[in-house]
């Protein structure tokens, strides 16, 4: 065996990755584990286990008993190495089934109740048991997105205004307001619409909309804010010191320099508090309640949302009725899902730009670094 | 000899211009905000709720009744309004719960944070991050309507085979054979709601182990085993708790979940397997709909019960948090 020199002017040298796991032994790893779940699904033909836990629980078994049966002819440390590594990866198996199994109960569930009209039609004309093809949820979107709407507006500005604390004035309140935001996070939802209902309902004498909205600001507020402050520590210190360095303020400096650098961070704020709050079901059910039809005015009294929606049809409890509830959770399902697309899409795009200092106001009034 | 004088710093004083005090003024209420509204919270609950301490005392956190005499008249005397309202079986009820679903979530978010950060392969690595974050924001209405519809049935097995095998143990004991609506099938959905929270704590922390740290272990012949056990864990260990608190702080405010799974009965049990249980959230729930002014009172106070325990372990959680944070 030579020792190859790579001479200066030679082409590109592919870099070696001799801990690389093989293809062929990659291959045998994925034909090994298809043995495994043949032989488990034997197992639970022959034995008590049965359903797919059983299977789950057979192939698990069966993987550890192979790696323990050819862990004994290791040493102590690769033997320990091997158990933990079939053992964090069935714990992890484990951890992401119930995650996977709503997905996919919801979709083969729900499906059945979806047709062109149901999310344009109400529940005003229809029972709750009526045939699916009657009906829909039109009336419980529009609900759930005036509420969260009005939590938006009320906690967006409130959001980054804190942002703005933590990260731009650092007050001697810095640590404080931290601390009472991670523990706002905790504030059990059916308290914040107890809080709502003893205050705002019970003051205007009628459920509302209105309430249910501010009852979910409540629950978005640390959210936004939490958000709202990781995305402003990614502006980069350079950027306010050339701020400050053409004579810039602190004020005109936070507001016309760090703030439009992270518009799109902030967008992604709001929206993962909407994607967190949309599916709040008990402070609704103690401000808006249920309605069955359209409805517009938030201070008209009860309001329809997604949740209350889906609850009031899984309540009633009839075949039709339980079916609906899971098409309405389908829809809901799905707005999360959009928000949540979004909110990735834009955030990954503001953390570049933001790491790279090249947001549109970076370049336009300061300069591009 | 002559002395070197070391030069002192200079003083540096900022002088905030008038309109940098107004911004800093407007910024500095925005943020304390959140403050003030976490201090209505409690003052309302306090207050709204002191005529339920006042009448039950003490008694509204041990009793075990809960007893609503009906709607009256303001001023109606004509007879005697005999309500009792205690939610002793709620409070223990709701740790019930939740120490199960701690019991499986905490091993089963370790385990998920591992994987992801040090055995997944790089190729579904993002894929894997996002579906946690995904799993975070699925309402728990649906791990409600999810629980009862689907995992129950599964459940209810695990709860049988329990039951037969450890039955001679009193908290697997039952007093009749229908499992479809004990805390420990509760508790399962409560851990499959729990779990991404926590897990994505510690994935969080897991991730932020120093990389040479983690490279002198395999340098000096560890195995991967090795490297975590010596240095991600340890290195983690303050960030797991922190997260396993959060997901405590939820598990026990937990309300749809566990009013679809429930049975609220007001009796002390101790059998996880027995179709009795509830907890505080969601019997709130329960009782609201058709509730009297009095019965109204006492609900807020144990709005308020609850909002004490879950505060108390927010707190520690993100006091945790904080203290373990590098700052930026």
């Amino acid at each position: 065996m030579s020792n190859v020199v790579q001479s200066p002017d030679s082409a590109t040298v592919e870099p070696q990755r001799p801990w690389a796991v093989k293809r062929a032994v990659r291959a045998t790893n994925a034909g090994r584990l298809a043995v495994f779940a043949a032989l488990a699904a034997g197992i639970t033909l022959v034995t008590p286990l049965a359903n797919a836990d059983g299977w789950a629980l057979a192939f698990l078994v069966v993987n550890l008993t192979w790696t323990i049966a050819v862990a004994v002819r290791l040493g102590a440390k690769e033997r320990r190495d091997a158990i933990v590594r079939v053992v964090v990866s069935s714990l992890a198996f484990l951890a992401f089934v119930p995650w996977l199994s709503i997905f996919v109960s919801t979709a083969l569930k729900g499906y059945k109740g979806l047709y062109p009209g149901y999310l344009f039609n109400d529940m005003r004309i229809t029972s709750y048991d009526d045939e699916l093809t009657f009906g829909g949820v039109g009336h419980a979107v529009v609900g759930s997105l005036i509420m969260v709407a009005i939590a938006t507006i009320l906690t967006l500005p409130l959001g980054i205004l804190s942002g703005i604390y933590l990260t731009e004035v650092r007050g001697r309140l810095t640590f404080m307001v931290r601390f009472i935001v991670q523990s706002m996070a905790g504030v059990p939802s059916v308290v914040a619409g107890l809080f709502i209902f003893a205050t705002v309902v019970q003051s205007m004498g009628r459920y509302s909309g209105l309430a249910g909205g501010i009852a979910l600001a409540v629950l978005m507020l640390p959210t936004v804010s939490r958000t709202a402050e990781e995305v402003l520590k990614l502006v980069p210190d350079d950027l306010r010191s050339a701020g400050y360095a053409l004579g810039a303020r602190q004020w005109r400096t936070a507001l016309m320099v760090v703030l439009p650098t992270v518009k799109a961070g902030l967008t992604t704020a709001a929206i993962l508090g909407i994607a967190r709050v949309i599916g709040e079901t008990a402070p609704l059910l103690l401000t808006s309640l249920n309605t069955n039809g359209f409805m517009w005015n938030p201070i008209g009294g009860t309001l329809g949302s997604l949740p209350t929606y889906i609850f009031a049809m899984f309540m009633y409890g009839s075949e039709f009725s339980v079916a609906r509830a899971w098409s309405g959770s389908v829809v809901l399902l799905s707005i999360v899902l959009f928000f949540f697309v979004l909110a990735r899409r834009l955030g990954g795009r503001s953390e570049k730009r933001a790491k790279a200092g090249v947001g549109k106001a970076a370049r336009t009034s300061v300069g591009t670094k | 000899m002559t002395t070197v004088e070391t030069p002192t710093p200079r003083e540096m004083t900022v002088i905030y211009s008038r309109a940098d005090r107004i911004f800093r003024g407007i910024v500095t209420a925005g943020a304390l905000t959140s403050l003030l509204l976490l201090g209505l919270i409690a003052s309302f609950l306090i207050f709204r709720s002191a005529g339920t301490f006042r009448e039950f005392g003490l008694n509204f956190i041990t009793g075990t009744e809960w007893f609503s005499d009906g709607f009256r008249e303001v001023g109606d005397e004509s007879r005697p309004d005999n309500s009792v309202f205690s939610i002793g079986p709620m409070i223990v009820g709701s740790l019930v719960v939740a120490t199960i679903a701690m019991l499986f979530a905490i091993p089963l978010s370790i385990g998920g944070a591992l994987y992801i950060e040090f055995y997944a392969p790089r190729s579904i690595y993002r894929v894997l991050v996002a579906m946690l974050d995904l799993a975070a924001a699925i309402p728990s209405l649906i791990f409600g309507l999810w629980g009862i519809e689907i995992f129950t049935s599964f459940g209810v097995r695990w709860a049988t085979l329990l039951n037969d095998r450890l039955g001679f143990i009193p908290i697997f004991s039952v007093e009749f054979e229908n499992f479809g609506r004990s805390p420990f099938v509760a508790g399962c959905v409560l851990a499959s709601l729990v779990v991404p929270i926590t897990t994505s704590v510690a994935r969080e922390v897991y991730s932020r182990t120093p990389r040479d740290l983690i490279d002198t272990c395999y340098a000096l012949g560890g195995s991967k085993w090795g490297a975590i056990r010596s240095v991600v864990m340890p290195y983690g260990r303050s960030g797991v708790i922190a997260g396993a608190m959060l997901g405590l702080g939820r598990a026990l405010g937990e309300t749809v979940a566990i009013y679809l799974m429930l049975n609220l009965v007001f009796k002390y049990s101790y059998q996880v397997l027995d179709s009795t249980g509830g907890n505080v959230a969601s019997m709130i729930a329960l009782k609201f709909g058709e509730a009297t002014d009095k019965e109204i009172s006492a609900l807020i106070a144990s709005g308020l019960v609850l909002f004490v325990i879950t505060l108390i372990v927010n707190m520690i959680a993100s006091n945790i948090v904080q203290r373990t944070t590098p700052r930026a």
